[in-house]
């Protein structure tokens, strides 16, 4: 690590020391909090993180995917139902069957957006209602159920058989998902030329077709990608309570501020993944303050948006700032 | 427009009239679906069913004036919804502690306020409306919850000025139409004959050029969603006359139809084209289509899906239109 790297992601940096510090005042306001709280934390987390990487991936290629809690609720819902039904030996394949219907999903929006010619930002919204009519269409009240060792999967701390277990148990299993997660998307897309044309297209889309990037084959992958990610954001979610919820959580707006406070730009190409993965995590981490200091839920969800809405708005200005300099 | 076609055959010069005045065509589908429904079932269509649909398509219609006057400029207005809600909420609690007049100012308080916020979001920040009326619907929601928290005792009265606006009728026509005929007619002239309308068309096909030419647009969108949050709390009123309950989610429901009947009625989500004269037929089509989709049975999810489908279906057919002239 040059000094070089970090001036150049100061931000990021920024966003690390931040969150230190918050955890660090969560200490301080809960003497107790320790393995337990990170746990709930970062379980928490999860599907805002999931949802915030989808997020990410579109808006770097210069578009947004509105229907991110739609199709999170899809999935969420199609797992439930499907493992409810079926015994535990097939959750497997439910699981494969659900990650490729959000890839289906994604691909659909991604099509609809290249084929009719129409704002990313209206078909989404447009699709946004249609995936969240099939979620209740799919489960019409909360139900279903999970396969116990998916809730094992992300619930408690690891245990590496052969290691102390105080060695291991402060690291929540449901981090070590994510990691994984993050890892599996994000790196093939580093290395690979797919990710370079992302961000190609969200930077300049007409400059990026005249270099021989097919413009369209890559905005649809991107929502394609974006809806694997959500997929992976309901699952998370359906294994963590146990049941489907077929109503979309607010995962739209938490997911763009998220986005906007890791310091991908809304006009596109430009940010990396790692700072919205830590906005996500800040923003649960001020909600989880604010319970801890025992203030009224709704109270909590009115100072969240206000965060939400703040940060957006400070993204904006910068993004004009930007502009006119 | 058609200065640079060549003389067209009568068959496609009708079609270009038509294009221009999408009212026409929407009159006749309106007149359709009325039709498909008095074949499904025979003497429904009568005075009292008349009268019924245009009651319960009056709010929806309010409504959809804001979605057709943020459109103009290339927005939306999600907070609608809420926005209404808290306006008739507000005012059904507070009439028993202070009295129609100050609980009518205490219900405008919010909407008003709500409606700052977004054009100051919009006009300075220049954050894209949807995220920003998201925001600032889901953070007025909490406020109205807690709210609600602290009302729990005071009961709750509905004026009844508001009821026989809302529910009654007068020889068999309803007197909502008495607020929405004068309301209809200041939107629909002062779309095309007052400065501000002329600056919303203005905003919407072209921003930088209406900078160039001295607007200051930030002026407009203050004023634009001040405007488009007032009418929100007014079809909330009416909205309360008509259901005549204050639940916490009175007019959320009509949310999505609100942009569904903007869309329907001809107004380009991109900005720039369209009228109110459209979206007030819109607005009937839906409450109709409403009807018949009650009477064939259809689960709310497939009439969501419907609704998505709808809007992205007519945005998709518009956007040909637009390419091709």
């Amino acid at each position: 690590m040059t000094p070089n790297d970090i001036t150049k992601n100061a931000w990021t940096f920024g966003l690390a020391l931040f969150l230190a510090i918050l955890l660090l005042a969560t200490k301080f306001i809960q003497p107790d909090f320790g393995i337990s709280g990170l746990d709930s934390l970062s379980r928490a987390g999860l599907p805002f993180a999931l949802a915030t990487l989808g997020m990410a991936i579109v808006v770097i290629s210069g578009g947004i995917d509105l229907s991110i809690a739609s199709i999170m609720a899809v999935c969420g819902v199609t797992a439930a139902v499907l493992m409810q039904k079926s015994g535990d030996g097939a959750a497997l394949l439910v699981v494969v069957f659900v990650l490729t219907l959000g890839l289906a999903i994604g691909a659909v929006n991604g099509a609809l957006i290249v084929t009719t010619r129409v704002p990313d930002i209206v078909v989404t919204l447009a699709m946004l209602f249609v995936w969240e009519g099939a979620a209740i269409l799919i489960l019409e009240s909360p139900g279903g159920a999970t396969a116990p060792w998916l809730r094992d999967l992300i619930v408690g701390g690891v245990t590496i058989p052969g290691v102390p277990e105080d060695f291991t148990q402060w690291l929540p299993k449901s981090l070590v998902f994510l990691s994984c997660c993050f890892a599996l998307i994000w790196l093939p897309l580093h290395r690979s030329k797919l990710g370079l044309m992302l961000y190609a297209i969200g930077s300049d889309q007409l400059a990026a077709f005249r270099s021989g990037v097919p413009v369209n084959r890559t905005r649809i992958i991107a929502y394609a990608l974006s809806g694997l990610c959500a997929a992976l954001g309901g699952l998370a979610l359906t294994m963590s309570t146990g049941i489907g919820e077929p109503i979309p959580g607010p995962y739209l707006l938490a997911s763009v501020a998220a986005v906007v406070l890791g310091g991908v730009s809304l006009s596109g190409g430009r940010g990396g993944f790692l700072g919205p993965i830590l906005a996500v995590f800040v923003l649960r981490l001020v909600r989880m303050d604010l319970t801890l200091m025992s203030v009224d839920p709704n109270v909590t969800t009115i100072v969240e948006g206000t965060i939400m809405v703040i940060v957006v708005m400070i993204g904006g200005l910068i993004a004009v700032r930007g502009r006119n300099a | 427009m058609t200065s640079v076609t060549p003389p067209a055959p009568a068959l496609s010069r009708t079609l270009s009239y038509l294009r221009s005045n999408p009212t026409i065509p929407l009159a006749l589908l309106l007149l359709a679906i009325i039709v498909l429904l008095e074949i499904i079932r025979p003497g429904i269509i009568n005075e009292r069913w008349l009268g019924n649909t245009v009651k319960f398509a009056i709010p929806l219609g309010m409504l959809a004036a804001c979605q057709t006057l943020t459109m103009l400029t290339g927005g939306i207005d999600l907070s609608v919804g809420v926005v209404a809600t808290i306006t008739a909420f507000v005012l059904a609690t507070q009439v028993p502690v202070v009295g129609l007049p100050l609980g009518l100012v205490f219900a405008l308080i919010p909407a008003l306020l709500v409606g700052l916020i977004n054009g100051f979001g919009v006009g300075i920040c220049r954050v894209h409306p949807l995220i920003m009326t998201l925001g600032t619907g889901l953070i007025a929601s909490g406020c109205l919850q807690v709210y609600q928290r602290t009302v729990i005792a005071t009961g709750v009265e509905i004026p009844e000025l508001l009821v026989w606006l809302g529910t009654g009728r007068t020889w068999s026509v309803p007197n909502a139409l008495v607020l929405f005929v004068p309301f209809a007619l200041i939107i629909v002239l002062g779309q095309r004959r007052t400065g501000l309308g002329r600056l919303l068309y203005a905003l919407g096909s072209n921003e930088h050029a209406a900078q160039l030419s001295g607007v200051r647009p930030w002026q407009v969108y203050f004023a634009l969603y001040s405007l488009s949050s007032l009418i929100a709390s007014v079809a909330g009123l009416i909205d309360l006359g008509l259901i005549k309950t204050a639940s916490l989610s009175l007019a959320m429901p009509l949310v999505l139809p609100s942009v569904a009947a903007a869309v329907i009625g001809g107004t380009s989500i991109f900005g720039g084209r369209g009228g109110y004269g459209g979206t007030i037929i819109g607005a009937l089509i839906l409450t109709v289509l409403g009807t018949l989709l009650t009477l064939l049975q259809m689960p709310e999810g497939a009439r969501r899906i419907l609704f998505g489908l709808i809007i992205l279906a007519v945005t998709a057919l518009y956007a040909r239109f637009t390419e091709q002239t």
